[in-house]
């Protein structure tokens, strides 16, 4: 059922500063499925989608993380993007000044300059963004305002969304898009996460909570600590992790500090 | 590639319009003297009047040293170098289009700026400057047959001299300060505006400046007379060729806004601001106020790029009971650019508004300074003014710094202050590359977010001009 290895990890080390935080990562992800990546505060989870979108923070060590086969780890992170690329961040940046619809816009066109399509015209990006909008029930007073200035955590991580479904993009990292939402909301971001799922796509699901998961049913379910992945399973082991929490991953892990914001 | 090293590619930035034209020049020897002064005067036919006034501005100017408040580094002048005129010669006097000179047509093709009257973009009339004298002045008989004059100052001087005689240095007299009496004593050209009582005024009008001799000073002064209840919308663009040594522009703006009349005054000011090191570029020291009658509202509206220094307060006296006052400003200092900009805003009538926008952008080692007097005379109840000066930093090399001062002698007045002083953050930077936007396009929509607030004041098409001339100054620098 599954496609080939759209997104390929082998033995990824990196650090920031002098810390090690990546220590030897293995991952598969293939065209068509969602994985859910779940572990405690501080295991490195923010650090690999960074990583994996080419934060200059993070320096990477040793490894090899291919995208459909080519090298993503040399590639500036708005090549990625035009890649397929798209990391739903934990803490979306606010801009103010800078149309939300206005910022998509540029966004969605700069990718496809990157893939050598022609631009989309206004008229016909406004069509798309309405429809998308309607997706993730984002109010369409929230297309002029300025990006994510003053939008509530729930709307940020709906517009997260918003701006996923409109990219379309081939690997979707979406790093706690969960966090903070009520059940409405988290109801709605599902939908929004569902409607990019396809066999052509994959989406990475980074969360500590398995109510996420409820909703979205993935294909694979991984466990990060002191840098590894060291648990895999379906999605009963979400489940699982529920009844027993982490305590148990320290001991395999490195120890587990508590979480910085990057 | 470190941030330090992307800084240093991105902000080595080109200047798009640093080409010399080669024509040939009438100018008098460099230097300054009474002599200089007579010889311009006589050069552009004035009345008796016009000597009289230069000759008043020069012995004042005598006496004056160059202003040192500033938070700027300025090399000494020496104003014997300075060549205090210089035009295009031309075989005989100018008195259509046909007869400019097409080195100096062309010019103004390569700036954008194409002459010919059919390739104008409908609605706006042209003033075009060149070094000394204007060479130019497009739409005259349609807006002649509302009344308004549109013309170069040599011209007003010649066709309306009791206009010019009520109202030059009624507003700047040519004792204001070092500048302006410079300006009084030397200027050569500019553009004068009138409007009638109750015409509003069909298109922008607007000057296009542009510095082309070396050695060369340019000295132009406007005058704007909007008449009772008249409207009137007036832009200014400027450039000049890249050259080593620093050029000096010292230019007078004046504006007369009669009671009921408004007058919207924008300037997109993109000088040469010199290399990357420091070397040459535009001394830009520009004294620009208007007086605002009974109900009159003055707005200016600038967006300043370019210069080595810019050294500018355009100013509003309001003077008429429920006048306003606007400035609406965005400064931007890359490299080693200087700007110390601001606006006096000084409340004399009843119920007299205004409204202080500034937002200062500092990039590579550049250093903006917004200086700012609000000032409520006694008689000014009920004045109110709300100011608010916010500065972007890009890159940790670059100063920002706010001088605002208030007097308020009016207890019933309301004067609020806001600033607030921000950085391009990494974290926004990563934002837009991760959606696939590049740095430089990055750096460019958050300077143009950040500036919003003041371009959206620009008539149409120069704001789109401006948005990518501040793209184009800054061409990503990252911090
Ligand atoms: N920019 C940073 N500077 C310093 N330490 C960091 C930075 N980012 C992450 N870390 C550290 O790396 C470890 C992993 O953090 P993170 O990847 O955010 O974990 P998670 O997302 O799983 O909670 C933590 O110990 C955190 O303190
Ligand atoms: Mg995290």
């Amino acid at each position: 059922m599954s496609g080939h290895a759209l997104l390929e990890i082998r033995g990824l080390r990196a650090r920031v500063g002098e810390t090690e935080i990546l220590k030897g990562l293995d991952l598969t992800v293939r065209a068509g499925e969602v994985h859910a990546i779940m572990g405690p505060n501080g295991s490195g989870k923010s650090t690999l989608a960074g990583v994996l979108a080419g934060r200059d923070a993070y320096q990477v060590t040793a490894g090899t993380v291919t995208l459909d086969g080519q090298d993503l780890l040399g590639l500036p992170p708005e090549t990625r993007a035009a890649r397929g690329v798209f990391l739903g961040f934990q803490y979306p940046v606010e801009i103010p000044g800078v149309g939300n619809l206005y910022f998509l816009r540029t966004a969605l066109n700069a990718l496809r300059a990157g893939r050598g399509e022609e631009p989309l015209d206004a008229i016909d990006f406004l069509a798309l963004a309405k429809e998308k909008m309607k997706l993730v029930e984002l109010d369409p007073a929230f297309g002029s305002r300025s990006l994510n200035e003053g939008f509530s955590g729930g709307e940020k991580k709906r517009n997260e969304v918003f701006q996923m479904a409109v990219l379309e993009p081939r690997l979707a990292i979406l790093d706690e898009i969960d966090s903070g939402l009520d059940i409405d909301a988290l109801r709605v971001v599902s939908r929004g996460v569902e409607a990019v799922r396809g066999p052509a796509r994959a989406i990475v699901l980074v969360t500590h909570y398995q109510r996420l998961l409820d909703h979205v049913v993935p294909d694979v379910v991984h466990v990060m600590a002191g840098g590894r992945i060291v648990r895999t399973g379906g999605r009963e082991l979400a489940r699982e992790l529920e009844q027993t929490g982490y305590a148990w991953a320290g001991e395999r892990g490195a120890t587990i500090p508590g979480e910085v914001r990057p | 590639m470190t941030t330090a090293q992307q800084l240093k590619e991105l902000t080595e930035q080109r200047y798009r319009y640093g080409f010399v034209t080669d024509v040939e020049a009438d100018a008098v020897p460099p230097g300054l003297s009474e002599e200089i002064i007579r010889l311009i005067s006589r050069k552009k036919g004035e009345p008796e009047f016009m000597l009289a006034w230069r000759l008043r501005a020069y012995h004042h100017w005598l006496g004056l040293e160059a202003p040192t408040w500033a938070h700027l580094r300025i090399a000494p002048i020496d104003y014997q170098s300075i060549v205090y005129y210089s035009a295009p010669r031309s075989k005989k006097p100018l008195g259509s289009l046909e007869e400019v000179d097409p080195e100096v047509k062309r010019a103004f093709e390569k700036l954008g700026i194409p002459l010919e009257e059919q390739l104008r973009l409908a609605g706006v009339a042209v003033d075009a400057v060149f070094d000394s004298v204007s060479v130019a002045t497009t739409y005259k008989e349609r807006l002649a047959e509302k009344g308004i004059v549109f013309c170069s100052f040599s011209e007003a001087v010649r066709e309306h001299p009791a206009l010019v005689e009520e109202h030059l240095g009624s507003v700047v007299p040519a004792t204001d300060n070092f500048f302006a009496a410079l300006n009084s004593a030397v200027f050569s050209d500019g553009s004068f505006v009138y409007v009638p009582r109750g015409v509003r005024c069909p298109m922008e009008l607007s000057t296009y400046f542009r510095i082309n001799a070396k050695d060369t000073g340019q000295f132009e002064r406007t005058l704007i007379v909007a008449d009772e209840g008249a409207q009137v919308s007036y832009l200014e663009g400027c450039t000049a060729p890249m050259r080593d040594e620093n050029q000096l522009h010292a230019a007078v703006v004046e504006l007369v806004a009669r009671d009921g009349a408004q007058i919207k005054y924008s300037t997109v000011q993109n000088w040469y601001p010199g290399d990357a090191e420091g070397r040459g570029g535009i001394y830009n020291f520009v004294t620009k106020r208007g007086t605002a009658h009974r109900g009159a509202k003055i707005s200016w509206t600038q967006v300043e790029t370019g210069s080595a220094i810019t050294w500018k307060y355009p100013s509003v006296i309001l003077l008429g009971d429920d006048s306003v006052g606007e400035f609406h400003s965005v400064a931007l200092t890359n490299h080693l650019q200087q700007a110390d900009t601001g606006t006096k805003m000084i409340h004399v009538g009843k119920n007299t508004r205004s409204t202080i926008v500034s937002k200062g952008i500092s990039a590579g080692r550049g250093q903006n300074a917004y200086r700012g007097l609000v000032k409520i005379a006694k008689g000014a109840a009920g004045a109110r003014n709300h100011s608010q000066c916010d500065s972007l930093l890009i890159g940790d090399r670059c100063g920002a710094h706010t001088f605002p001062t208030i007097e308020v002698r009016n207890p019933t007045a309301t004067v609020e202050h806001e600033a607030t002083t921000s950085k391009i953050s990494e974290d926004q930077l990563f934002y837009c590359r991760q959606r696939g936007i590049s740095e430089e396009d990055a750096v460019s929509m958050i300077v143009n977010g950040f500036a919003r607030q003041v371009l959206k004041e620009l008539p149409m098409e120069f704001a789109v001009e401006a948005q990518k001339l501040l793209g184009l100054s800054l061409e990503g620098s990252v911090g």
